[in-house]
């Protein structure tokens, strides 16, 4: 532990937020602003014949409205594919966007928008994925997953010798990621240059993807976010209202604001997709596995090929000979998935972990020992050491902390008056991802710091961690230095996503620190009689505001001496860290355990999760507080997403049928019982200079396959679709 | 529409006087006309508890109050909070707990905590949970929010701020 890192530290945000004074993209006020009120289609595929806005455009307040016949093309689709609205009369899902009432008050605009009515030409939608699943075709490669067809050994061949075989199908239905603060842009030109305040995880890519599609060079965009107010991969692209927000404003010369509502968020960005999967398992009588083979399917839209990357873990995780991956796609008339916490992880992993845990009765084996009987010292697939791996601390630490001892073997042999009560287990896994990143440090005489760097924060705790760190490095107090982010005119950092955020800009933090000791060294040295001369870099450190020989403190000089003996008012870096070289002769991966509890009503279907310990092994711990709750908050997904959560499509209509938070079930209060988190750090010096990995997805990875496992355990039932709701669990 | 017309009334104890269509929404009035934008909308149907402020002392969804109910009326919203004893302890208590991560859903959830405690001093746990119902969090899984509010609980026991028991 550090002066500042691994202890106990309250968000630098925190006071912002309880008092309501955090500015999130709709608050910016710019004065003149005209409000965006967007209409949606009624089908899912077709065309618009006709578009009838006279009686909108006549409504009070009413600016203009924007239709694909008054909306300009935006230049270079081919930079960036996604979908954008009003370029074309043709309809590629159903509440697509089909025009844009812009008026004086959010009011009139959405009192004029119900007036805009549209004829079409329809066609018959196809969005029902799995009816489809035999039609999938071969998934393009993803750039993190690699290729959609992987093989270890002969697979096929080692299932067909193997003395117990498992075979089983999972099916997972698209999920939303419903952050609480809808998808916001406002934005204005002055001089020709946009600027625009907009709900992003990535706000260089927002930039690149405007300057492109509206024709003016990246310089001119300025896009601002400094708070996000969740996200969870559905700010990582840009969607489409950015777009339209900066073509509007430019069109009417004056700013625009658009908002979408909650039911328009549920086309307004990806989604977690639908997902097929079966999964083969080859073993010995003994246990010990000698085949996988793991086939997925994802649907994606009709105009881009998502790669949810599905099985992007499964040959990674268990001590396996034989082993081979799949990931198809189905086109649907539906719009185009994106990342969403935990990204194929969390849906392989489900369908891996349910499938070892079946085996496991099938073996009559404990579903723990099972997993140890397995456990990879090495990764199987390409032979590479882990960097760290404290898996099995989580399974010793998990299972102990919960009690795992005193599981009976058999399902159905514990229960509390109507309630039959399982546990189960699961593993959960994500990657120690490091990218590019870069940061400006400004070390000012007067002993504070201002530090920037464009990443993002949507809830993980990021202006937080990296004040810490750059306290810890700096040998500043926190309460000495601010950290800007979310913001184009900052240095260019990762998108926040993969759970790198930390890995990348808190590198780039330490890095830059480093750079400013050794310049303040050599400063130093300049005096014949500093205590510092003949010391090396590494053998001074910054401490207190101080640079001191690292084995003898008292030998040091004050930071603001240095800077003032050399008349200067501040000391500017601005350093790009980028992932080092050794990382390629390891693999590099976060680890998990997961142990629930729950509770079925036997004659309601109802499942609770009583209990849920989670130990997970993500490097070293920045900061507790705020660790715990991004895996509280995994944890608390992955309940959803057992047993509620559910983006239901009518097919006939191509018609998402539940886009609201009433009919959306996220997990509420009174789904969260006792969540117990805990980490076992490892010291790993090959991911990067702070030793860390991602944590933000890991969380939730394991927890739908555990509580899955414990459903089965309480009931007998396997239930291999999710959500496990009470009609399903009281029909299995 | 309607016809716009004039309507006044209290927001943390200042007047106002705002010219509206009377079915406008008393949150796009607070976040729009006066920017107090610390009250939030997550779903503008009643359904999050992120919009939620006080109407003369009494937790309304400002998402689901048209303009012009709140005529003669009092506003209260979380950028007053600092200044209510209970509210200053639970500010503090979420901050020390982490019971606000993307703090989008953190003053709706301040309003319906205050609500609460002043109904109910020594909550247990499913008291806390029945409490928050009406209000969505999808970031911190809800239990720093629940220790943010039993913590806060004592602390205004002690302090005196809230009576002992229930009342
Ligand atoms: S915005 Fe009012 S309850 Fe959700
Ligand atoms: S803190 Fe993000 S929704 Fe509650």
């Amino acid at each position: 532990m550090g002066k500042y890192i691994g202890k106990e530290f309250s968000r630098v945000d925190g006071v912002a937020k309880v008092t309501g004074a955090a500015p999130y993209a709709a608050e910016f006020h710019v004065p003149g602003t005209a409000h965006g009120y967007l209409v949606m289609s009624r089908i899912a595929k077709g065309t618009i014949t006709k578009i009838d806005t006279a009686a909108a455009e006549k409504s009070p307040g009413v600016v203009r409205v924007f239709t694909h016949k008054n909306t300009p093309k935006f230049a270079h689709p081919e930079k960036y594919k996604s979908f954008k609205a009003l370029q074309s009369p043709e309809i590629v899902f159903n509440a697509q966007p089909i025009a844009v009432v812009v008026a004086e008050t959010f009011e009139e605009a959405r009192a004029a928008a119900n007036l805009v009515e549209a004829t079409y030409r329809r066609e018959d939608p196809s969005t029902d994925f799995f009816g489809r699943v035999e039609e999938a075709e071969q998934a393009p490669d993803s750039p993190f997953s690699g290729k959609s067809v992987q093989t270890t050994g002969d697979a096929e061949q080692a299932m067909s010798s193997a003395e117990i075989t498992f075979e089983a199908e999972y099916t997972i239905p698209a999920e939303h990621h419903n952050p609480m603060e809808p998808h916001a842009a406002v934005a204005y030109w002055k001089n020709g240059k946009l600027k625009i305040f907009d709900k992003s995880q990535d706000v260089y890519t927002v930039r690149s993807n405007l300057a492109a599609a509206l024709g003016v060079p990246e310089d001119d965009v300025h896009v601002v976010s400094p708070y996000v107010g969740g996200a969870f991969g559905c700010s990582i692209r840009t969607n489409y209202y950015p777009f339209l927000t900066a073509m509007m404003a430019r069109e009417l010369k004056r700013p625009v604001k658009l908002v979408y509502t909650r039911r328009q968020m549920f086309t307004g960005h990806g989604y977690r997709p639908f997902t097929h999967q079966k999964i083969q398992l080859g073993a010995k009588k003994t246990g010990e596995l000698i085949s996988i083979i793991h086939e997925a399917a994802n649907n994606t839209s009709t105009v881009e090929k998502w790669n949810d990357s599905t099985t992007r873990f499964t040959r990674h995780i268990y001590a396996c000979p034989n082993m081979k991956t799949i990931q198809r796609l189905v086109k649907t008339d539906l719009p185009t998935p994106c990342a969403m916490r935990a990204p194929g992880a969390v849906s392989g992993m489900f369908a891996l972990e349910s499938a070892l845990d079946e085996l496991s009765y099938k073996l009559d084996m404990d579903p723990l020992e099972l997993r140890l009987k397995n456990y990879a010292e090495v990764d199987p697939a390409n032979g590479k050491p882990y960097s760290t791996k404290a898996l099995r601390e989580c399974y010793r630490r998990g299972a102990e902390k919960f009690g795992w001892d005193k599981r009976q073997p058999i399902p159905r042999s514990m229960r509390e008056g109507n309630e039959l009560i399982g546990y189960g287990m699961s593993t959960g896994i994500w990657y120690a991802f490091q990218q590019p990143a870069t940061v400006k440090v400004v070390l000012k005489a007067d002993g504070t710091a201002q530090l920037t760097s464009a990443t993002s924060d949507i809830g993980p705790g990021t202006y937080t961690v990296m004040t810490i760190i750059a306290a810890e490095y700096l040998g500043i107090a926190p309460e000495k230095i601010s950290f800007g982010l979310g913001d184009t005119q900052m240095p260019k950092a990762p998108v926040q996503g993969g759970s790198w955020t930390t890995a990348s800009v808190g590198s780039a933090v330490h890095g830059a620190a480093m750079k400013l000791k050794s310049r303040l060294l050599s400063l130093a040295q300049k005096d014949k009689d500093s205590p510092l001369q003949g010391l090396g870099p590494d053998e001074v450190v910054l401490l207190d505001g101080r640079l001191q020989n690292r084995k003898q403190t008292s030998n040091g000089v004050s930071i603001v001496g240095i800077l003032k003996a050399e008349g200067m008012d501040s000391m500017t870096e601005v350093h790009k860290e980028t992932p080092s070289k050794i990382r390629e002769d390891y693999q590099l991966l976060a680890h998990g355990a997961q142990f629930v509890e729950v509770r079925v009503d036997e004659q309601l279907g109802m499942v609770r999760v009583s209990r849920a310990v989670e130990a997970t092994a993500c490097g070293k711990i920045m900061n507790p507080k705020t660790s715990h709750s991004q895996e509280m908050g995994g944890v608390v997904w992955g309940i959803g997403m057992a047993l509620t959560e559910h983006t239901e499509v009518d097919d006939r209509f191509g018609r998402i049928m539940n886009p609201s938070l009433a009919d959306y079930h996220v997990p509420c209060c009174a789904d969260v019982r006792k969540v117990d988190t805990d980490f076992i750090e490892e010291d790993d010096r090959v991911v990067n200079p702070l030793g860390v990995k991602g944590m933000g997805e890991l969380g939730m990875v394991g927890i739908p396959a555990a509580i899955s496992n414990a459903v089965y355990h309480a009931t007998g039932k396997r239930i291999r679709h999710l959500p496990m709701t009470p009609d399903k669990v009281l029909k299995a | 529409m309607s016809v716009k017309k004039h309507y006044s009334f209290l927001v943390n104890g200042e007047n106002h006087t705002v010219e509206s269509y009377p079915a406008n929404r008393l949150l796009d009035v607070l976040r729009e006309d006066l920017r107090l934008t610390g009250c939030k909308e997550g779903c503008g149907e009643g359904e999050c508890g992120s919009c939620s402020v006080f109407l003369d002392d009494v937790m309304v969804n400002s998402c689901l109050v048209p303009i012009a109910q709140v005529q003669g009326r009092q506003v209260r919203t979380v950028e007053a909070l600092s200044s209510d004893p209970l509210g200053k302890i639970l500010q503090e208590k979420f901050l020390e707990h982490n019971g606000a991560q993307c703090g989008i859903c953190t003053p709706g959830m301040l309003v319906a905590a205050i609500t609460l405690l002043r109904r109910n001093s020594q909550p247990t746990l499913g008291e806390i949970q029945d409490g928050l119902a009406g209000n969505l969090c999808r970031c911190t899984g809800y239990k720093k929010i629940f220790d943010a509010v039993a913590d806060a609980a004592q602390v205004a026991r002690e302090q005196g701020v809230l009576e002992g028991g229930k009342a």
